[in-house]
Protein backbone atom coordinates (compact mmCIF):
# COMPACT_ATOMS: atom_id res chain seq x y z
CA UNK A 1 0.00 0.00 0.00
CA UNK A 2 1.22 3.45 -0.26
CA UNK A 3 0.76 5.91 2.46
CA UNK A 4 1.37 9.78 1.83
CA UNK A 5 1.60 11.55 4.71
CA UNK A 6 1.55 15.36 4.48
CA UNK A 7 2.18 17.90 8.01
CA UNK A 8 1.49 22.06 6.61
CA UNK A 9 0.33 24.57 7.51
CA UNK A 10 -1.18 25.48 4.16
CA UNK A 11 -4.71 24.37 3.84
CA UNK A 12 -5.66 21.17 1.48
CA UNK A 13 -8.40 20.52 -1.33
CA UNK A 14 -10.16 17.10 -0.56
CA UNK A 15 -11.77 17.13 -3.97
CA UNK A 16 -8.09 17.42 -5.60
CA UNK A 17 -6.55 14.61 -3.21
CA UNK A 18 -9.91 12.48 -4.20
CA UNK A 19 -8.97 12.73 -7.44
CA UNK A 20 -5.37 12.27 -7.31
CA UNK A 21 -5.93 9.56 -5.11
CA UNK A 22 -8.69 7.77 -7.96
CA UNK A 23 -6.04 8.23 -10.55
CA UNK A 24 -3.01 6.41 -8.93
CA UNK A 25 -5.80 3.64 -7.99
CA UNK A 26 -7.34 3.23 -11.37
CA UNK A 27 -9.66 0.29 -12.08
CA UNK A 28 -8.13 -1.38 -8.48
CA UNK A 29 -10.19 0.60 -5.74
CA UNK A 30 -13.59 0.16 -5.55
CA UNK A 31 -14.01 2.48 -2.55
CA UNK A 32 -12.73 5.60 -1.20
CA UNK A 33 -13.60 6.79 2.10
CA UNK A 34 -12.46 10.56 3.18
CA UNK A 35 -12.23 11.83 6.39
CA UNK A 36 -12.19 15.74 6.78
CA UNK A 37 -11.35 17.22 10.37
CA UNK A 38 -12.87 20.67 11.06
CA UNK A 39 -11.93 23.11 13.74
CA UNK A 40 -15.81 23.41 15.42
CA UNK A 41 -16.87 26.47 18.04
CA UNK A 42 -15.91 24.98 21.19
CA UNK A 43 -19.55 23.63 22.35
CA UNK A 44 -20.63 27.29 21.99
CA UNK A 45 -17.54 28.48 24.24
CA UNK A 46 -16.61 32.15 22.94
CA UNK A 47 -13.77 32.39 24.79
CA UNK A 48 -12.15 29.69 22.81
CA UNK A 49 -10.81 32.04 19.26
CA UNK A 50 -8.99 29.39 17.91
CA UNK A 51 -6.17 26.85 17.92
CA UNK A 52 -2.23 26.19 17.28
CA UNK A 53 -0.88 22.93 16.55
CA UNK A 54 3.12 21.76 17.04
CA UNK A 55 4.86 18.98 15.77
CA UNK A 56 8.05 17.32 16.11
CA UNK A 57 9.49 17.32 12.16
CA UNK A 58 10.39 13.50 11.29
CA UNK A 59 8.50 11.80 14.41
CA UNK A 60 5.63 13.33 13.83
CA UNK A 61 5.44 11.69 10.30
CA UNK A 62 6.65 8.64 11.19
CA UNK A 63 3.47 8.18 13.94
CA UNK A 64 1.48 8.36 11.20
CA UNK A 65 3.48 6.29 8.77
CA UNK A 66 3.21 3.27 11.71
CA UNK A 67 -0.88 4.18 12.06
CA UNK A 68 -1.09 3.63 7.98
CA UNK A 69 1.13 0.68 8.14
CA UNK A 70 -0.85 -0.70 11.01
CA UNK A 71 -4.32 -0.49 8.85
CA UNK A 72 -2.59 -1.55 5.83
CA UNK A 73 -2.18 -4.94 8.46
CA UNK A 74 -5.68 -4.95 8.77
CA UNK A 75 -7.58 -4.13 5.78
CA UNK A 76 -7.00 -4.52 2.17
CA UNK A 77 -6.14 -1.13 1.27
CA UNK A 78 -4.47 0.36 -1.80
CA UNK A 79 -3.55 3.91 -0.76
CA UNK A 80 -3.66 6.33 2.29
CA UNK A 81 -3.15 10.00 2.42
CA UNK A 82 -3.43 12.07 5.90
CA UNK A 83 -2.66 15.57 5.58
CA UNK A 84 -2.55 17.21 8.61
CA UNK A 85 -2.09 21.24 9.36
CA UNK A 86 -0.20 22.58 12.21
CA UNK A 87 0.20 26.57 13.27
CA UNK A 88 -2.73 28.42 13.78
CA UNK A 89 -6.34 27.39 13.11
CA UNK A 90 -9.36 29.61 13.39
CA UNK A 91 -12.87 28.17 13.77
CA UNK A 92 -14.24 26.48 10.67
CA UNK A 93 -10.36 25.85 9.50
CA UNK A 94 -9.70 22.18 7.42
CA UNK A 95 -6.94 19.99 10.29
CA UNK A 96 -6.55 17.17 9.29
CA UNK A 97 -7.90 14.51 6.02
CA UNK A 98 -7.54 10.95 6.25
CA UNK A 99 -8.10 9.53 2.69
CA UNK A 100 -8.40 5.35 2.10
CA UNK A 101 -9.15 3.51 -0.92
CA UNK A 102 -9.73 -0.07 -0.94
CA UNK A 103 -10.91 -2.46 -3.42
CA UNK A 104 -14.00 -2.70 -1.11
CA UNK A 105 -16.13 -0.41 1.04
CA UNK A 106 -15.71 -2.19 4.36
CA UNK A 107 -12.58 -1.55 4.76
CA UNK A 108 -12.04 1.26 3.49
CA UNK A 109 -14.54 2.68 5.72
CA UNK A 110 -12.97 0.57 8.62
CA UNK A 111 -9.43 1.87 7.98
CA UNK A 112 -10.31 5.69 7.71
CA UNK A 113 -12.23 5.24 10.64
CA UNK A 114 -9.23 3.18 12.78
CA UNK A 115 -6.57 5.81 11.30
CA UNK A 116 -7.96 8.77 12.50
CA UNK A 117 -8.84 7.46 16.02
CA UNK A 118 -5.14 6.50 16.26
CA UNK A 119 -4.52 10.14 14.97
CA UNK A 120 -6.00 11.26 18.44
CA UNK A 121 -4.04 9.50 20.69
CA UNK A 122 -1.06 8.17 18.90
CA UNK A 123 0.43 10.55 16.43
CA UNK A 124 2.89 13.39 17.55
CA UNK A 125 0.82 16.32 17.93
CA UNK A 126 0.28 19.06 20.39
CA UNK A 127 -2.74 21.41 20.36
CA UNK A 128 -3.43 24.53 21.94
CA UNK A 129 -6.98 26.34 22.44
CA UNK A 130 -6.65 29.48 22.33
CA UNK A 131 -8.76 31.26 24.63
CA UNK A 132 -9.49 35.05 25.88
CA UNK A 133 -8.54 34.39 29.46
CA UNK A 134 -4.83 32.35 28.50
CA UNK A 135 -3.96 29.59 25.84
CA UNK A 136 -4.55 26.14 27.46
CA UNK A 137 -2.77 22.85 25.88
CA UNK A 138 -5.19 20.10 25.40
CA UNK A 139 -5.37 16.00 26.00
CA UNK A 140 -6.66 13.66 24.23
CA UNK A 141 -10.02 12.72 25.82
CA UNK A 142 -10.87 9.49 27.81
CA UNK A 143 -13.85 9.60 24.99
CA UNK A 144 -10.62 9.45 22.37
CA UNK A 145 -8.66 6.84 24.54
CA UNK A 146 -11.85 4.27 24.79
CA UNK A 147 -12.72 4.56 21.01
CA UNK A 148 -8.32 3.61 20.73
CA UNK A 149 -8.89 0.72 22.76
CA UNK A 150 -12.30 -0.27 21.31
CA UNK A 151 -9.93 -1.20 18.50
CA UNK A 152 -7.36 -3.66 20.66
CA UNK A 153 -10.20 -5.47 21.63
CA UNK A 154 -11.25 -6.38 17.79
CA UNK A 155 -8.03 -7.03 16.70
CA UNK B 1 33.52 11.88 34.06
CA UNK B 2 31.89 8.68 32.93
CA UNK B 3 34.35 6.28 31.16
CA UNK B 4 34.36 6.56 27.56
CA UNK B 5 34.59 10.39 27.66
CA UNK B 6 32.00 12.80 27.87
CA UNK B 7 28.54 12.92 25.34
CA UNK B 8 27.30 16.37 24.58
CA UNK B 9 23.22 15.76 23.63
CA UNK B 10 20.92 18.24 22.06
CA UNK B 11 17.86 18.19 24.44
CA UNK B 12 14.35 19.64 23.05
CA UNK B 13 11.44 20.80 24.81
CA UNK B 14 8.26 20.39 23.04
CA UNK B 15 4.42 22.76 23.69
CA UNK B 16 3.97 22.87 26.86
CA UNK B 17 7.32 21.90 28.36
CA UNK B 18 9.24 24.20 26.19
CA UNK B 19 6.73 27.06 27.71
CA UNK B 20 7.57 25.88 31.07
CA UNK B 21 11.57 25.44 30.71
CA UNK B 22 11.38 28.51 28.51
CA UNK B 23 13.48 27.30 25.60
CA UNK B 24 13.31 24.77 22.66
CA UNK B 25 16.81 23.81 22.67
CA UNK B 26 19.54 22.95 25.19
CA UNK B 27 23.23 21.42 24.93
CA UNK B 28 24.03 19.05 28.06
CA UNK B 29 27.06 17.20 28.80
CA UNK B 30 25.46 14.27 31.53
CA UNK B 31 28.01 12.73 33.85
CA UNK B 32 26.27 9.30 33.22
CA UNK B 33 25.48 9.17 28.95
CA UNK B 34 22.33 7.46 29.65
CA UNK B 35 19.03 9.13 29.84
CA UNK B 36 19.50 8.46 33.69
CA UNK B 37 22.31 10.85 33.61
CA UNK B 38 20.86 13.00 31.46
CA UNK B 39 17.78 13.50 34.06
CA UNK B 40 19.87 14.22 36.76
CA UNK B 41 21.85 16.82 34.98
CA UNK B 42 18.77 18.62 34.29
CA UNK B 43 17.23 18.71 37.94
CA UNK B 44 20.48 20.37 38.51
CA UNK B 45 20.33 22.74 35.37
CA UNK B 46 16.19 23.70 35.82
CA UNK B 47 14.82 25.08 38.70
CA UNK B 48 12.10 23.39 40.64
CA UNK B 49 9.25 24.09 38.64
CA UNK B 50 10.83 23.86 35.30
CA UNK B 51 12.36 20.37 36.25
CA UNK B 52 8.95 19.21 37.86
CA UNK B 53 7.09 19.67 34.10
CA UNK B 54 10.12 17.82 32.38
CA UNK B 55 9.83 15.05 34.83
CA UNK B 56 5.81 14.37 35.09
CA UNK B 57 4.94 10.88 34.50
CA UNK B 58 2.94 11.82 31.48
CA UNK B 59 6.05 13.09 29.76
CA UNK B 60 7.75 10.56 27.20
CA UNK B 61 11.62 11.03 26.24
CA UNK B 62 12.17 10.19 22.72
CA UNK B 63 15.78 8.95 21.92
CA UNK B 64 16.55 10.16 17.85
CA UNK B 65 13.13 10.58 17.79
CA UNK B 66 12.01 6.78 19.43
CA UNK B 67 11.06 6.55 22.94
CA UNK B 68 12.77 5.20 25.24
CA UNK B 69 13.51 4.04 28.87
CA UNK B 70 15.86 5.45 31.48
CA UNK B 71 18.35 3.11 30.97
CA UNK B 72 18.68 4.31 27.49
CA UNK B 73 22.48 4.73 26.35
CA UNK B 74 23.55 8.31 24.49
CA UNK B 75 26.00 8.99 22.71
CA UNK B 76 28.11 12.29 21.13
CA UNK B 77 25.17 14.20 19.19
CA UNK B 78 22.23 12.60 19.83
CA UNK B 79 18.90 14.49 20.36
CA UNK B 80 16.81 13.80 23.63
CA UNK B 81 13.33 15.15 23.19
CA UNK B 82 10.87 15.81 26.22
CA UNK B 83 7.27 15.10 24.71
CA UNK B 84 4.17 16.05 26.92
CA UNK B 85 1.00 13.76 26.29
CA UNK B 86 0.27 14.00 22.81
CA UNK B 87 -3.19 14.58 20.80
CA UNK B 88 -3.65 14.97 16.53
CA UNK B 89 -6.71 15.30 14.65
Amino acid sequence: MRADVRIQTADFDIAEEWAACRQRCGGAAGAIVAFGGLVRDRAGNADVRGLYLEHYPGMTEASIERICEEAAGRWRLLDATVIHRVGDLASEDQIVLVLVASGHRPDAFAACEFIMDYLKTDAVFWKKERRRGGDVWIEATPSDRQRRAGWKRTA
Amino acid sequence: MATGGAVNVTVRFFASLREAVGVDCLTVQPDEPTLGGLRCALAGLLDAAQWEAVAARSVQVALNQAIVKDDAALAEGDEVAFLPAVTGG
